[in-house]
């Protein structure tokens, strides 16, 4: 996340510390001249940038041994600090001039007096859930005039992801282009292997792991009442490691290893330095071109594989019509009156387009805010549980009535029209 | 200090997982030489070091320079003039104390005159913003000594990459959606005794809805043969019937309504490629009648002659068709009729495997060679062998390959165009003693310098092609800047095409590979 409020000084005085003669060569040319390819509105000039100074780093992991193949900010005697603040340490010592914040913090943490500060933001995210969050806090600060997005509230998002050898980096202008709602079919839901399968015929290696992570881990509490399973404890990864070699033998399956035990209760991705290296500098040269308008960004997803030879594709994701993060349009939820909650939100965690983990459900009923559901709270879950089984006809909602959704998906609660069909 | 297996075992886990303790076996053992440590350099070596190579050797004359710290990372710290190759060393072995790092103050010009079999001993050498002439040199000299060789190179917002091998085989390629190896179409007698010892309509419901897809399948492909005189279904229809005929096997309730039998639907789902006929794919058939399969002598490389065993097993015990596979994917079935029909395919595979392995030792009165035996009868159908020509071959007036450069150039803004100027670039360079556009001033007056070097090319090599000004301009604005966004790409895809290459593992480029910041595309081109 940089931003770029001072005016580089491209030869000379930086703070005081040394500087070396030369030390912009590579990036002036591409600074100080005009060219066939640069962007419509790029202006040459002796006084543009040299390097990013200001920059954010927002992370709320500390540091794991098996990091140290590929996060190379990052040494053995730094495990178990936080990323932000080694990291922050590492370029403010390295590079000359260079000024990065860390924050030790999950990115909801932070709120939009905090966001809305950058010129650009990058992500390296792990999970989906997170980049749609991202994704609906630039939304929420995007201000609209006559229905057209103001261009000054647009703070472009640049995102890459990796998963072994296959890689992608996109560029998001929130509200001008695509955005991570508006191609969430790209990413298919994960797949959890059916309970039946686990608890009574196991087939694979992984079915026996799951079972003793799911059932008997639970019913055993090896290392004491109310304590869970910890994946990152060698000691509590050995004693599923030894339970679910003895469930593979009661069925005659083959593989149950360590490292497979310990894959599968992580959720491991297998990772190496270079695809990462690939997307991180796609995505570096992004916002170099966003900060300089030295040439035309990606327009806008591209994706990488490695495998066999080197494979790119890129192309341009549209925008979706009615997207329920960034088109505006109210979403319409349509059941009958006789349907149960329990389906609204079935609907709203399987949809598709949606696919939302534990929504909230609020509505106005008889002039009064109501909550109908929320699980994150257990006294508040006890309590709105019986309305589930109850139908919207019950609950005294009515027909073209506003339902507000809240969810760990996005950071705004979401609008649904309910549509009451026969 | 030496890490403990198990504390290298976790801090190199996430990589484990796509190479094995094999492959990284391979990377701890190689030894890798970078000669010029600019940012696209170090970028290559820190993905190498990172992941553990053995070791590593930077040939570099220069001393580092302010530009240096501008855009290489690796260098960005360094304070007092240093030689560029000791200051790499030092920084870059920081990165993993694994790894064993050297250096030589030299430039690759005096040790290609003085001592070029200095460049013999490394597993893969990768030379990077090397001048013409001495990628030639080098080239030529890796070649004779079959060393493997990378040329780099980061030009504007533009890379390029060449992979120069005389012959590499890979036995782990490690597909992405690889066919599955059923036979359905020719089961193999363990099978058929198998599938006979499944009766579907005397089966209670519990083991009905819990047969593997590929029992029933199996099942009904016998009744289809029958009543079709031994013919399987062919096009779209035949398979539609082929479905419903399995469909109505469902069982069904007292009410005639069909039970939820996830088994039968999955068998439905997959009648498709289970009638896929079992084939020996055509990649594997070209080696087969390869030279190199066909002579087989005591100086063949081990991969060679396991080949050639497969494909004399394939003459004989194995009926037309490669050894067995021996893995099923996952199908609902319960445990023990799922790991009984695996078991089938397992032992059939294990049992192929021995007899290719007699076959090896037919060919050669010794048993040192077959240690990868059912490895390679695993992946027989993936086998992979890439051959570059060698950088002679890609320059010279008679041998360049005019038909790949003329017909990808059809499309002027093709990623080939930016080969055609990195090549002009360096003849600029061979003729001026310069890059084009280095400072300001030079930008205009060399755009025409540059021209008359595309031309000179073109020419020279016959080439009806037609470069446009902006891409000459646009490399005279570049002034061979190298910037580190675009190295760091490189990085990261060199880094990789050489850890395929020390653990003949993945499948590497063949041959030229460039990529374009400006556009975030790619392409590569065997030239």
């Amino acid at each position: 996340m940089a931003e770029m409020d001072e005016p580089m000084i491209v030869d000379g005085v930086c703070g005081g510390s040394c500087e070396w003669e030369g030390r912009w060569n590579h990036v002036k040319k591409f600074l100080e001249r005009s060219g066939p390819f640069t962007h419509p509105d790029f202006e040459p000039s002796a006084e543009a940038l040299s390097g990013f100074r200001n920059i954010d780093v927002v992370d709320m992991d500390t540091i794991d041994v098996s990091n140290l193949n590929r996060q190379f900010l990052f040494r053995s005697k730094d495990v178990g600090r936080p990323k932000a603040d080694v990291a922050a340490d590492f370029i403010n010592n390295r590079i000359p001039g260079c000024r990065v914040v860390p924050h030790f913090k999950k990115i909801q943490d932070l709120d939009e007096t905090f966001y809305r500060q950058f010129h650009i933001i990058v992500c390296g995210l792990d999970s989906i859930v997170a980049r749609r969050w991202m994704n609906g806090m630039l939304l929420s600060l995007l201000v609209y005039e006559d229905g057209e997005v103001d261009q000054t509230s647009v703070i472009p998002l640049v995102d890459g992801g990796t998963e072994g050898f296959k890689g992608n980096a996109r560029v998001i202008l929130p509200g001008l282009t695509a955005c991570v709602d508006c191609t969430l079919e790209l990413y298919p839901p994960q797949i959890n292997f059916p309970m039946c399968t686990i608890a009574t015929m196991p087939r694979l290696p992984e079915h026996c792991v799951e079972y003793v992570r799911i059932l008997q881990w639970p019913k055993e509490m090896p290392f004491g009442d109310g304590v869970a399973l910890d994946g990152d404890d060698p000691e509590h990864i050995q004693w599923v490691f030894q339970r679910s070699l003895e469930r593979s033998a009661e069925f005659n399956i083959t593989g149950v290893t360590y490292r497979l035990t310990q894959g599968v209760v992580k959720r491991i991705i297998p990772a190496v330095a270079s695809t990462n290296a690939v997307i991180a500098a796609a995505c570096a040269t992004e916002v170099f071109k966003l900060a300089t308008s030295a040439y035309v960004p990606l327009s806008n997803y591209m994706v990488f594989n490695d495998v066999d030879g080197l494979y790119t594709y890129t192309f341009e994701a549209e925008r979706k019509e009615n997207c329920s993060a960034c088109s505006q349009i109210p979403q319409d939820l349509r059941f009958t009156p006789s349907s149960t909650l329990q389906e609204v939100l079935n609907y709203l965690t399987g949809s598709a387009s949606l696919q939302m983990k534990s929504p909230a459900v609020t509505a106005t009923v008889e002039g009064k805010s109501k909550t109908l559901y929320l699980q994150s709270v257990a006294s508040i879950e006890q309590r709105t549980r019986p309305n589930l089984s109850k139908s919207l006809r019950e609950l005294g909602l009515t027909d073209g009535q506003e339902l507000a959704v809240a969810d760990v998906t996005t950071p705004q609660t979401m609008l649904f029209r309910l549509c009451f069909t026969s | 200090m030496a890490a403990t297996k198990g504390s290298k075992e976790q801090k190199y886990d996430r990589q484990l997982r796509l190479w094995g303790d094999h492959g990284q076996e391979a990377l701890e053992n190689a030894h890798v030489c970078l000669i010029n440590a600019t940012a696209t350099g170090t970028e290559i070596l820190k993905n190498l070091v990172l992941p553990g190579i053995g070791a590593f050797t930077i040939v570099d004359g220069h001393t580092v320079a302010g530009e240096d710290v501008g855009n290489n990372l690796t260098l960005s710290g360094v304070l007092a003039l240093q030689n560029r190759a000791q200051a790499a060393t030092e920084l870059l072995q920081e990165l993993n104390s694994d790894v064993s790092g050297n250096f030589v103050e030299e430039s690759p010009d005096k040790l290609l005159d003085n001592d070029p079999e200095f460049f013999h001993r490394f597993t893969i050498v990768i030379g990077v913003q090397l001048p013409e002439s001495t990628c030639l040199r080098l080239g030529s000299v890796l070649w004779s000594a079959s060393v493997p060789y990378l040329v780099c190179k980061t030009y504007g917002l533009i890379g390029y990459m060449r992979l120069v091998v005389q012959e590499h085989t890979v036995i782990e390629s490690h597909p992405d959606n690889a066919l599955e190896d059923l036979r359905l179409d020719q089961p193999f007698d363990e099978f058929k005794n198998h599938i006979n010892s499944y009766d579907l309509t005397s089966m209670e419901k519990k083991d009905h809805s819990h047969t593997p897809w590929i029992i029933i399948v199996a099942k009904y492909l016998d009744r289809w043969l029958n009543e079709h005189d031994g013919q399987p279904p062919k096009n779209y229809k035949e398979k539609e019937s082929f479905r419903q005929m399995i469909r109505e096997g469902i069982l069904k309730n007292l009410n005639g309504v069909p039970e939820d039998e996830e088994n039968f639907d999955e068998a439905i789902k997959n009648v498709n490629t289970a009638l896929n006929p079992t084939k020996i794919p055509s990649a594997v058939e070209d080696l087969f009648s390869s030279e190199q399969c066909n002579n087989i002598t005591a100086q063949s490389p081990s991969f060679w002659v396991m080949l050639r065993a497969v494909k004399e097993f394939v003459h004989s015990e194995g009926s037309g068709n490669l050894p067995v596979r021996g893995t099923i994917p996952d199908m609902i079935a319960d445990s023990q009729k799922f790991i009984n029909l695996q078991n089938i395919y397992r032992e059939k595979a294990l049992q192929d495997a021995a007899a290719v392995t007699k076959h090896v030792e037919n060919l050669l009165q010794s048993v040192g060679k077959v240690s990868h035996m059912s490895k390679l009868c695993k992946n027989a159908a993936f086998l992979r062998v890439v051959c570059c020509r060698s950088l002679a071959e890609e320059y010279h007036v008679d041998s360049v390959n005019k038909d790949e450069i003329t017909s990808c150039m059809d499309s002027p803004d093709s990623e080939m165009v930016f080969y055609l100027m990195l090549r002009s670039v360096d003849r600029f360079h061979q003729l001026h003693s310069r890059y084009p556009g280095v400072y300001n001033y030079q930008v205009e007056e060399d755009i025409s310098k540059l021209k008359l070097c595309v031309n000179s090319l073109l020419q020279e090599y016959n080439l009806n092609v037609n470069i446009k000004d902006d891409y000459i301009h646009e490399f005279c604005r570049y002034g061979a800047a190298e910037p580190h966004t675009v190295s760091a790409f490189l990085g990261g895809s060199a880094a990789q095409e050489a850890i395929k290459i020390i653990s003949h593992q993945f499948v590497p480029f063949n041959n030229t590979f460039i990529y374009n910041a400006m556009s975030q595309t790619s392409a590569t081109y065997q030239l």
